[in-house]
């Protein structure tokens, strides 16, 4: 631990402020904690549809993580290393989900791959139906997830700065070599970190599940989607199934803060 | 194989052409953004002139000129770069460092290893080979940094500063590695030392502005220097004009009387330079009795110590030029020098060089 022993710089009436802040996070956390029915909790959360729920939303939230890796490893790069007409266009509608409502992302996507969408006409004639799917749900929350990983690695890319690619390439390595070898060992905390983060917005995933996959037990209906529809009959598995999700997403966050300290700790030493 | 390179690249006001035979090492010296690290980048393919062509041998490295828009990237040059900062992969060892330029150019990972103990050894290093570049000291990372460069076998080795981040200490043992290892190889050098210019190179090329000022074998640059970055580094006052039967004359008519340097045969009529050591000028107060020659009159600018004397720097006027004098600070404090006083700087006609430019 550290000891306050330099000058902060910080006025007293700030840590009030501050208090407050934190307050606003936490109150609600331990009036839902308070509100959890103890006795009951363990069958609440082991009936089948939560069983259902929790798989699924694990299952779909590990498959957009590495769809997120697979294909925003590549922008990031393109986006840190890259030279290109319009690339300040391509980073702000990469990271248009971050600022978008999730229903709103829904709404797109089902007039992508819906029945009737843009690429769904023809996918349809293929044989290929992706709205209300288990697919549906992945895109979904790819699509939410993948600025995380993006703003994640691409900041870990800059930082990183080109120098070692640079001498790598003059040894005699390849692009693909120096990317493999070189720059992704590099930025792995940076990798990793965003990844977790993607896992983590995927679980949360909301609304453009249900509006581009709707809410089909075992097939679309993930763990979100199971609370708030658990909300209107039954509110004692709703409570016990949201202290799951925040049980997983500290168990995450706690995960993405080890990863970025030990790259903190790594990258101090001489 | 020799190297042969001539680039231009505008927007770094560069234009330099230079040619390297077989086995030679080449110092760049310059003042800070002549263009030194620009030329080893233009040369490594990091960095993309406007025109002109480079080759080693008979391989084109690019060729800009006319239509031709010939580019090889830099993993197919053969011209590895030692930077300043030695850069060793920090999630490699120190062996794996070394090991990957033989990877890269396909060895299977024994065998790169073994060329990576091999160059290891070379460099003194072999015991260090299990480290990570966290457990090495700046001295041990750039001798690591040298056998990864080597291990790569370039045909062209481009070195720049390599000694300039390292402390005092560290510095003379990696200067006496690459003695050794650019024995016989061929090498660009960027430094601001003049002891690694003695010491490594075969041949000088100065450089100011983007373009070269003067070249030529080391200790002819260092010793009988034409440029003012030249004559600075070897410690010399430098004064360039026309050649008379007794000295030179400068453009504004200023003569200096010296001696001829025989080795160079300078012709009267020709332009030429005259060379001496601040340890030869005198610096003397009002007139100066008996009137001899090389006596004009300046402003000193700056006072600093020099080893156990005071060097005197000081603009003489229209030959626009700064000269420096070494006094005792006896003389100095007698003489009551501070800087803005006008004095006579006198110079022993005995001691100063007069050679071609």
């Amino acid at each position: 631990m550290k000891t306050a022993t330099g000058y902060q710089g910080i006025p007293r009436w700030i840590y009030a402020v501050a208090a407050l802040g934190g307050l606003l996070v936490v109150l609600p956390l331990l009036a839902m904690v308070a509100r959890v029915n103890w006795p009951q909790f363990i069958p609440l959360i082991t009936s089948d549809s939560s069983l259902a729920a929790l798989g699924l939303s694990l299952r779909t939230s590990a498959a957009s993580t590495v769809l997120c890796v697979v294909l925003g490893v590549p922008l990031a790069l393109v986006l840190a290393r890259g030279e290109f007409p319009g690339q300040r266009l391509l980073r702000s509608f990469v990271l248009l989900p971050l600022v978008l409502p999730p229903v709103v992302g829904g709404i797109a996507l089902l007039y992508t791959f819906g029945r009737q969408g843009l690429l769904g006409k023809s996918l349809e004639v293929a044989g290929i139906q992706i709205a209300f799917s288990t697919t549906a749900v992945v895109l979904a929350q790819t699509f939410v997830a993948l600025p995380f990983l993006v703003v994640s690695l691409e900041g870990a890319l800059r930082s990183a700065g080109n120098k070692y690619e640079a001498v790598a390439a003059t040894l005699g390595a390849r692009p693909t070599t120096v990317l493999r070898r070189v720059t992704l060992p590099l930025v792995l905390p940076g990798l990793a970190s965003g990844a977790v983060l993607s896992f983590a917005r995927s679980l949360g995933e909301f609304g453009a599940t249900l509006t581009f996959a709707g809410s089909l037990e075992g097939v679309t209906r993930t763990l979100p989607l199971e609370i708030y529809l658990q909300r209107e009959t039954d509110a004692d598995a709703a409570v016990a199934l949201s202290l799951v999700l925040v049980a997983v997403a500290v168990a995450v966050v706690g995960l993405s803060y080890g990863v970025r300290r030990s790259s903190a700790v790594a990258a101090v030493r001489p | 194989m020799s190297f042969e390179l001539q680039a231009s690249l505008r927007a770094r006001n560069f234009d330099m052409s230079l040619s390297l035979s077989d086995g030679e090492t080449v110092a760049i010296l310059g003042p800070n953004g002549a263009g030194k690290s620009t030329l080893l980048g233009v040369i490594a393919g990091l960095l993309r002139p406007d025109s002109g062509a480079a080759r080693i041998g008979h391989k084109e490295l690019f060729n800009l000129d006319g239509d031709s828009r010939l580019w090889s990237p830099p993993h197919q040059r053969g011209t590895a770069l030692l930077a300043q900062e030695a850069l060793l992969f920090p999630h490699l060892t120190a062996l794996d460092n070394v090991a990957f330029g033989p990877r890269s150019s396909g060895a299977s990972t024994a065998a790169a290893r073994e060329a990576a103990r091999h160059w290891l050894t070379e460099v003194d290093a072999l015991p260090l080979a299990h480290r990570k570049p966290a457990q090495l000291s700046g001295g041990q990372a750039q001798r690591i940094a040298v056998a990864r460069a080597l291990a790569a076998e370039p045909e062209l080795l481009l070195l720049d500063e390599p000694m300039a981040a390292l402390d005092i200490h560290a510095a003379p043992l990696l200067r006496r590695v690459l003695k050794r290892v650019l024995k016989d190889r061929k090498a660009i050098i960027v430094t601001h030392d003049v002891l690694d210019a003695y010491m490594l190179a075969d041949r000088v090329i100065v450089v100011e502005q983007g373009c070269i000022a003067e070249e030529g074998p080391t200790r002819q640059v260092l010793e009988r220097p034409r440029s003012q970055f030249a004559a600075g580094l070897a410690g010399l006052n430098l004064v360039s004009g026309i050649i008379t039967r007794d000295g030179i004359t400068t453009p504004d008519g200023r003569v200096f009387a010296g001696q001829h340097d025989p080795d160079w045969s300078p012709v009267p009529g020709q332009a030429g330079v005259a060379a001496f050591p601040p340890s030869s000028v005198s610096v003397f107060l009002g007139d100066v009795h008996g009137s001899p020659r090389n006596a004009f009159p300046v402003t000193v600018t700056d006072l600093e110590p020099h080893g156990d004397q005071i060097r005197v720097r000081a603009s003489a006027g229209a030959l626009a030029q700064a000269l420096s004098a070494d006094i005792t600070p006896a003389a100095s404090a007698d003489l009551g020098l501070v800087p803005g006083m006008d004095v006579r700087f006198v110079v022993k006609s005995a001691l100063v060089s007069v050679y071609p430019a």
